[in-house]
């Protein structure tokens, strides 16, 4: 099968790869590149596991197609601590306890980093919206909620 | 936080320091920078994928196999059928000396359940081996089929599982699990009013992120490396090491990081399988359950009958109970006759009750088999108990807490399977839930001690 091209940039390096045809990105990225934070949950869409940030904007890696990334700048939570210093959500949802088993911590900080940036300071409401795309079935919503929370606060009070 | 020791009997005199204080714990850090190594975050070159052609008859009889197209499909390495296991024999608690050996790795001559494990292909990509699973011919004689376990006992209902002969686990205590203490029917007749209810639950799935699977490689030096989620690694080295008849010093396997579990991922299914297929074609192979499998074919919780018959006094104590428990095998045992056992010994709940009777049933049925979930064998036992002290607190008028109070269990009272009750802390916790919940109670129940009796 022929193989398609595609270039982009994942959390500040650029990549290249040769894909086949209807490779999905969440493949691609884990399998081709070795970035295996996003993780693979249901395949379909519906877990948030395999959540990303391409562009500015929160996708499932599993339904994005990785021939359509080309140019696309890409963003998973392996690439957010900067220089071993954890970035703000990590570090509240690690203070705060909002992990349990961890499969679907990647995605929930990937989901919670795009309401930041277009929201600094949510409402609890507007946290649970941009989460409920996400599955947690260690059933710990609401230390994900206050490590969200939480790290709104941090970042407000770091620019103040 | 706040610690009171002095709850329990023997208040510890050790310092606890520890409780109350909040500590990292260990594995976040990997967890919140996507560095901590799930198995399917293994990745091999070479690495085959597995798909499992599955029956999609409840029950049936195997007429033939044709793998023929199969194996011709581009991209199939192996396919395997019974005849490849060396032994196909799946039996998760033999390691505790619990059989019994009634289930097959893959189906041989039949299938006792739509789901069943019946040819495994082992292909280069997960595509191929899913077109090719597609391309096993499998030839069914459909049988009748028994989804309902009080059918399932009934004379002429369909033999589930040969190997038991008759569709219920057979204790050594016969034919169902019994608990007999004080004289139940002289309890009964000498009630005030007498209850009698049933409480019926579904199977449920646990649905965890991450599904069931493995990542096997065979070593250089003959041995396997097998990265799992289970999470019973002894189990899971024990069976694999029987079904494969392979010394377990050849088998190495690493796991203890589970993407949810909650008692799913206790069975041993996927391993032994994925590391024939590494051993019979020498390459390293992936076998992750899709979405569907991990909802349709993992075990769920065993669904559960419950019939409780209780006898009451006026003044609030409960006489006598009889309780006929059922819990829903489904095709075979895994961990099911063991679940159905803890109802036995639990369904007096935590209340002192002079006359009981139960008898709990493991019974088999053409549905998915059910296993391990969080307390199972106790938990749909406890929300029927409790429902049902409820009920029986409105039927005599009085308080359901002030009830519970009534019958609680204290320490040195017996228990119905003969063990005296110890550190039960039972009263003293209802007084705190009374504080916590703002459910006031009469003061003589405040008064209460698990401890000093005629209190």
């Amino acid at each position: 099968m022929a193989k398609v091209p595609v270039q982009f940039t994942l959390n500040g390096s650029e990549k290249a790869e040769f894909v086949d045809s209807g490779t999905t990105l969440l493949h691609a990225l884990r399998d081709k590149i070795g970035d295996t934070s996003p993780k693979g949950g249901c395949h379909q869409g519906t877990c948030g596991a395999c959540s990303v940030i391409i562009d500015g904007e929160l996708r499932l890696s599993c339904l994005t197609l990785a021939e359509t990334c080309d140019g696309a700048v890409i963003s998973t939570t392996s690439g957010l601590s900067d220089s071993g210093v954890l970035h703000p959500l990590q570090r509240a949802f690690l203070d705060t306890f909002a992990t349990q088993c961890g499969f679907c911590t990647p995605g929930m900080i990937m989901a919670a980093k795009v309401l930041l940036d277009h929201t600094p300071n949510p409402s609890r409401d507007e946290v649970v919206e941009a989460l409920s795309g996400n599955i947690c079935r260690c059933t710990g919503y609401e230390p994900i909620i206050q490590a969200v929370l939480t790290a709104a606060r941090s970042n407000s009070q770091n620019a103040a | 936080m706040e610690l009171r020791k002095s709850y329990f009997a023997d208040v510890r005199k050790d310092d606890l320091h520890e409780i109350g204080q909040p500590r990292p714990r260990s594995d976040s850090p990997g967890h919140v920078t996507g560095k901590t190594a799930f198995f399917a975050d293994r990745n091999f070159p070479g690495m085959l994928h597995l798909k499992m052609v599955r029956s999609p008859h409840h029950h049936a009889r195997i007429r033939s196999i044709d793998t023929s197209e199969a194996e011709k499909h581009p991209g199939v390495v192996r396919v395997l059928t019974a005849k490849d296991v060396p032994h196909n024999v799946n039996t998760i608690l033999i390691l505790i000396q619990i059989g019994p050996e009634d289930e097959t790795v893959l189906a041989d001559g039949k299938v006792r359940w739509k789901g069943e494990a019946v040819v495994a292909v082992l292909a280069e990509t997960e595509r191929a081996a899913q077109e090719a699973a597609a391309k096993v011919k499998v030839d069914y004689e459909v049988l009748p089929a028994v989804f309902d376990m009080e059918e399932a006992l009934k004379p002429g209902a369909p033999l589930v599982n040969e190997y038991h002969g008759q569709n219920y686990y057979l204790y050594d205590s016969g034919e169902c699990r019994k608990v007999r203490f004080g004289d139940v029917e002289a309890g009964f007749a000498g009630a005030d009013h007498i209850l009698e209810q049933s409480y019926q639950s579904s199977p449920i799935e646990h649905a965890p992120t991450e599904t069931t699977g493995c990542v096997v490689t065979p070593e250089g030096n003959d041995r396997f490396t097998c990265y799992t989620n289970t999470q019973a690694m002894f189990f899971t080295l024990d069976n694999t090491s029987i079904i494969l008849q392979m010394p377990g010093s050849k088998l190495h396997f690493v796991g203890g990081t589970v993407g949810g579990g909650f008692g799913g991922k206790v069975d041993v299914i996927v391993e032994p399988i994925a590391i024939l297929g590494a051993k019979l074609t020498g390459r390293p192979v992936c076998f992750i359950y899709s979405r569907e499998e991990e909802m349709q074919i993992s075990s769920p919780r065993a669904a559960e009958k419950v019939v409780i018959k209780d006898g009451v006094m006026k003044d609030g104590r409960i006489v006598a109970r009889k309780v006929t428990g059922y819990t829903d095998a489904g095709a075979y045992s895994r961990h099911s006759p063991y679940g159905a056992q803890k109802g036995a010994g639990h369904y007096p709940g935590p209340y002192t009750i002079p006359n009981v009777w139960i008898d709990t049933y493991c019974v088999y049925t053409n549905r998915t088999p059910s296993s391990a979930m969080r307390g199972f064998g106790v938990t749909i036992g406890d929300f029927a108990l409790e429902v049902q002290m409820d009920k029986l607190a409105r039927l005599i008028g009085m308080d359901p807490l002030e009830f519970r109070f009534i019958n609680a269990y204290r320490d040195g009272d017996m228990k119905a399977h003969r063990q005296p009750t110890e550190g039960a802390a039972l009263i003293e916790c209802m007084q705190e839930a009374s504080r916590a919940a703002n459910w006031p109670v009469a003061e003589k129940f405040m008064a209460m001690s698990s401890y000093v009796k005629g209190v």
